[in-house]
Order: C-alpha cells, then structure tokens, then sequence
C-alpha cells in the first residue's frame, strides 16, 4: 500500500506537506535539573550532577502539523513540550520561532510569544478553577493578554472558541460550573480555553490518558478537526503509540532525553528502524486474539536520567546490541524522507 | 491465649459445610448487587453470570461504571458499606459465597481468592516495607511468625522478579512496575486458587505493561491459576485472556471465547467498542466513538439499555429488554438481531431463556 493512495483515501489525516513551513527549528536543546546534595555531599563531590532529561535534541516542527512525541515516563516528552513554551529553561541549545531565538525573547516579545503558545493539561479535573464559570475559564486568558477591546467581542471570541470545541449549543455551557460537566467536556473546555486566542502551536500534554475510550476519541477528532480548520500546530505528547499513530502526521520517538528516531507516522510504524521503536511497536496490544505476534519484551526499566549509559544510551537494554554500541553515541542516520533514526546498526 | 480460642471456636463447632455440585471452579449465577442511595438503588450489577475452570483466563471488560469492578468486588463480598449482593449464587470451589458469612469470607479472601489492585502506589502501605506487607497475609492464614513468612516472600520476590534483596524496601523506592509486581506477589502470598486483577496494567509504560502481562501469563501456566482480568482496555483482554464478558450498564451483552468476542462480534456495543481501539496492524484511521453516555442506572431504561446509542436499534427495542441468545455454542449475545445473526449451521440446544444461561 502506498502513502499515496492512503493519504487519498483519508482526507481527514493528510500529512503535513514534505516543503511544509518550519513553525520550530530545535537545534541541540538541552534541558538539565541541578540535583539539590547535602552539605556534605557537595563538599566532597567533585562535579554537580544533573538529572539530563532533554539531552541534546534537535528536530524540526512544521506548520499545521500533528507531531507526537512518544516515549515512556521519564524519557523527557513533557519537559520538551515545556521548554518549548518557555514553562522550563533550557540550559542549552536553541529554539527558533519563526526565526527568532525564544530563549531571548522578554516583556512584550514574551507576552506575543504566549498568546501563540498554549497548551492542554492531561488532567481535566485539576487543570480548572472549580470556581470560576466555563464563561470566566475560557475568557480569561482574553483578559489577562488584553486582546479584547469591548465586552461583546470577548463574549463573541468565548462563545466561538466553545463552539469549535464542539460544545454546542454554547450558550448553554457558558454559566455552568465544571463539576456540572463530565470528564470529556472537561477536555473540551481546557481545548476552547487554549484556542481561543488564535494560537499557532498547541501542546497537549497527554490530552486523553484520563479519559474513557469512547471519549477519548472524541477529542481526538476535535484535534485533528482544529488543526484542519484553525491550522493550529500541534505537538501531542504522549505514551501510547497507537493513539500517536491514529491522528499524528510525524512521530518522534524520545528515549531518556534523546529523540532515537522521527519520521512520518506512518512510514514509522510500518517500517521503524531503531531497536527502541521496533519494541514499542511490538508490545502494543491490539483488539485481535487471533494476530500471534512476536513480542520484543525488553528487560529492566529506563535508567537513571542522572547516569545515562556511555555510548548509545539504549546499548544496556537493547536485543541489537554489539560491542561498539556501549562506545560510540549514534548520530541520526538519514532512512528517506522525514525519517531519521540514531542507531549504529542502520547500514 | 484468648484470641486464638475464640478463633478456634467456630471452626470446631462447625457442621461439615454443605458442598454444591457447580461447573468449574468459579459459578457465578445470575449475581445482582445494588448500591443504595438516598434518592433509590443504583443497580450496578444486574443478573451476570459466567463460569471459569480451573486455569482458565476471563476478561470482564467495559466502559467506566458499567459494573465491571463492582461484579468482581462481589465475588470477594468487598463491597463499599451501602453495597449489597441482592441475589445470585457465587459457587466457588464447592461453596456459595453469596451465602457466606463475613467470617467465612475472611478465611476466603487471599487464601484462595486474591486481587491485585489497580494502583499500586494507592494499594501499598507507604510507611511499611514492601516485603511485610507481602508477608501479611501469610502470617495470617497460615499463623507463621514474620521471620518464617519472610522467607517465603523472598520467594515470591523471585518469583515475580524482584530483586529479593529489595524485600525491606518501602513502596516509595520501588518503580511503578516493580509495585505492580509486589502487588503481584502479594496476590500470590497463599497460593490462592484464583487471582483477580483489576486493571492490573492500567498506569503502567506500555512496556512495563508488557512486562507484567508476560509475567501473570507466566505465573498462570506454572502455578495453575484462574485469572479474572479487569480491564477496560479490550486490547489488553484480546492478548490475555481464553474469555471474554462484555458488560454495558451492569448487564452482560455479549460472552464467549476471546475469538468469539472479537471475531464474531455480535452485539453492537461489543462492535463500536472494538472499533474504538486502534489496531496498529491495520489500515490507519481514525477510531470511531460512541455517542452518548450510559444510562442512570437507579432506573435503568424498561427496553435494551443500549438502544439510545445503537445504530441498529428498531421500534422494540426501546420497550422489550432483550435476553439472552446463544449464537455459537457458548457464545451469548443480549440483543433482538441476535437470532438474525446466529452463526450458519448453528442450531442452539434450547431456546435459550433469558435469564438461564452462563459462558
């Protein structure tokens, strides 16, 4: 089956074109948590140590894309995401907003910068103020940027901005309270929240993992839906492949701290080269007893992001494993395409 | 010694318990537990019934608050204090849970029936060591000192593969896989008959949930288990478990073989379920929903309790509540098309009655 004919077949999930427009340009991010020691400890230690959860990466973010970023607890997906918006600082590296450095911006380049940037918490239960109504919830980031110049145009932009997040009719919703609301509508208000000042870039931090399947689907069309309509990036982080897999246009796989292979989603899943991304794949369950498939179970837990194995950071946990795996660090191995991975064994 | 007397007393006293002749080693038979609240019943678990032979894996699988945890809390009697079991026969290796005491319970409960909780951070005791809270249950039943239970909890350590030197660990030093997997070993501290898990892998890293499915399927095979698995996750029951129940508001819409469930998927609850989760394998698109929401079950629709979301629904399904109809041998489907769609050649024994048949 080619790219060609699936992308026909499925107008809704078209990937982002290859030329398309760099949105982010991440060069050699590098994201390090100083380890608070103990007076004597830091007496005696010779170096301070660092948790290294983002550890040199550099990819791109194009415009209106879906790009996931997958990985499992710890391996740096989120504190990426935050850095990105300027939530984390990051130690070193670049990012490149439409051409500008987002490290340096402050005062008003930084307050622009934040309208353009928002982002979708995991839990919809503790994400919003109890208090406060839908209408205040998705006003207020209106009011805090000072965007709108009468009463009537907030009204209009939250009404518009609750609509599209497919709580409809919306003046029903707007004076309810969120514990009137179910999990999923929830999501929905946090998503009008983060849309309704026009952003380009959204990261959704695990929108869906506390949401019951036959609503998490949902949200996850609205995504898709928002992206095709509004032409909001999105960078979805999370740890289940197959949902990446479902709306996303390009996949980043990151493993403590390193993005071990990126690509297009599909070309990826059907064809993942790096080791890492070979066993995720293959651990994912699937609704079929009748597919007996061959399980790669990797052994042991992702090490310490303090002590991060010498040469490739995957060689202690690898079934692919030789000997100069423990020596030299991969460096990204162009496959074709968007597709990239870091793996010494890739001829 | 008082305790152990007054312990003693009811054992000696007691007539020999009066077995029941039941299918394999679990019978559960039309079990009905309600919560009650101020403004009615909630009818959480209404007539379920299915059967589980000794080393055999079932799958109670569904969306949240369709009374799959409830009808495993049942079978423990572990039921929230408003809780009731209403009516239904729990047979369980000779005996009728349902009609047991909670003293008779207590001698049930983790000696041969366990569970393992979903999360095991929550579960766990985060101010005592790992390693005694394994050996708890073992003091316990079977009256050894904590020095004698900890020896075997260094097993079961082993067993599950945990480092056993990390026994006198406390649960905040343990990964969430390696909780999970105490939890394991806890579940399996007296060699109980039937273990259930209760979205055992539900936090977990897809890979640690690989982990911990290879190792109960591992535990199963050698020590002989029956496992009941709790998940809403049907993928995760696709890949463990040799059958299925898929429950919608408190009620079993569909049971089988996991193939029957998954490859004759009859029912149409059943149908979008499956639908609603990615298969990696196949073609890429987006996975469909279901639209709407369950039912308030204090008063629970009088006709099928899907029909408001089904797509197939006709005129009678909103006033006649469907049975039960086998459409494969021991394939059981809750739906009015069920006859329409019974499996070429299949000819079912008896018409079967609604309320009379289990897996």
């Amino acid at each position: 089956m080619t790219m060609a004919t699936e992308q026909s077949e499925r107008p809704d999930l078209k990937l982002a074109p290859e030329t398309g427009e760099v949105l982010f340009d991440i060069k050699d991010l590098e994201v390090y948590f100083p380890i608070q020691q103990g007076f004597f400890k830091s007496m005696v230690a010779t170096e301070k140590k660092y948790v290294k959860a983002v550890d040199h990466v550099t990819f791109q973010i194009k415009k209106g894309e879906i790009l996931a970023l997958v990985g499992e607890s710890g391996c740096g997906k989120t504190t990426t995401g935050r850095t990105l918006l300027r939530l984390e600082d990051a130690t070193g590296g670049e990012i490149i907003y439409k051409g500008k450095p987002v490290q340096k911006f402050s005062g008003k380049e930084l307050r622009e910068y934040r309208k353009k940037a928002q982002i979708i918490f995991q839990d919809p239960y503790n994400s919003i103020n109890p208090k406060q109504t839908i209408f205040d919830i998705v006003a207020e980031p209106l009011e805090v940027n000072n965007v709108c110049s009468s009463e009537r145009e907030k009204e209009d932009r939250v009404i518009t901005a609750i609509s599209e997040a497919g709580l409809r009719p919306a003046t029903e919703y707007l004076y309810r309270y969120p514990h009137e609301l179910s999990g999923g509508q929830r999501q929905r208000v946090c998503i009008a929240g983060a849309t309704v000042l026009d952003p380009d870039v959204i990261v959704a931090d695990e929108p869906v993992a506390s949401l019951d399947v036959s609503i998490r689907n949902d949200i996850l069309k609205l995504m898709v839906e928002e992206k095709e309509k509004l032409g909001v990036t999105y960078i979805f982080i999370t740890h289940d492949l197959s949902l990446a897999w479902v709306i996303s246009d390009r996949i980043a796989v990151m493993y403590l701290g390193r993005i071990v292979e990126i690509g297009d989603t599909e070309e990826v899943v059907a064809n993942p080269r790096h080791p890492y991304t070979k066993a995720l794949i293959s651990v994912i369950p699937v609704p079929d007893p009748l597919a007996k498939r061959e399980h790669v179970i990797l052994k042991g837990e992702t090490p310490n992001p303090v002590d991060i194995p010498s040469g490739c950071r995957f060689h202690p946990r690898c079934p692919e494993a030789i000997d100069v795996c423990s020596e030299i660090d991969p460096e990204d191995v162009h496959i074709g395409g968007d597709h990239y991975a870091a793996c010494l064994r890739i001829k | 010694m008082a305790r152990s007397a007054t312990k003693a007393k009811p054992t000696s006293e007691k007539k020999p318990i009066e077995r029941v002749e039941h299918e394999g080693l679990l019978d559960v038979r039309n079990l009905t537990t309600y919560f009650k609240l101020g403004v009615g019943d909630v009818k959480a678990v209404q007539d379920v019934s299915f059967t589980l032979q000794r080393g055999e894996s079932l799958g109670l699988a569904g969306e949240s608050g369709c009374g799959k945890t409830t009808a495993a809390l049942s079978l423990l009697k572990l039921l929230p204090e408003n809780g009731r079991i209403v009516s239904g026969d729990i047979l369980f290796d000779g005996r009728n849970l349902a009609k047991r005491t909670e003293y008779g319970m207590s001698k049930i409960r983790w000696k041969e029936i366990s569970i393992i909780f979903q999360g095991a951070m929550n579960a766990l005791n985060p101010v005592k060591e790992t390693g005694k809270q394994v050996a708890e249950p073992i003091q316990l039943h079977e009256g050894l000192s904590e020095k004698q239970a900890m020896v075997r909890v260094r097993e079961l350590y082993d067993l599950v593969g945990i480092n056993p030197k990390r026994v006198m660990d406390f649960p905040h030093q343990l990964s969430g896989g390696m909780r999970q997997r105490a939890m394991i070993a806890m579940s399996l501290a007296c060699n109980p008959k039937l273990v259930i898990g209760d979205e055992p892998t539900t936090a977990l890293d897809v890979m640690v949930q690989a982990q911990i499915l290879e190792l109960i399927a591992r535990l199963r095979k050698e020590l002989d288990l029956s496992f009941i698995l709790i998940s809403h996750d049907l993928s995760v029951m696709a890949e463990t478990c040799d059958k299925g129940v898929v429950m919608y508001a408190g009620e079993v819409v569909e049971s089988g073989t996991t193939t029957d469930i998954f490859n004759h998927a009859t029912h149409p609850y059943t149908r979008q379920l499956i639908k609603a989760f990615p298969n990696i394998h196949e073609k890429r698109e987006m996975v469909s929903s279901i639209k709407g929401d369950p039912p308030n079950l204090i008063s629970p629709p009088a006709g099928c309790a899907f029909c408001p979301r089904c797509d197939e629904r006709i005129a009678s399904c909103e006033t006649e509540h469907p049975g039960l109809t086998e459409v494969e041998r021991g394939h059981f489907v809750r739906c009015v098309h069920a006859k329409a769609r019974t499996m070429d050649g299949f000819v079912p024994g008896d018409e079967a009655a609604p309320d009379q048949e289990g897996v």
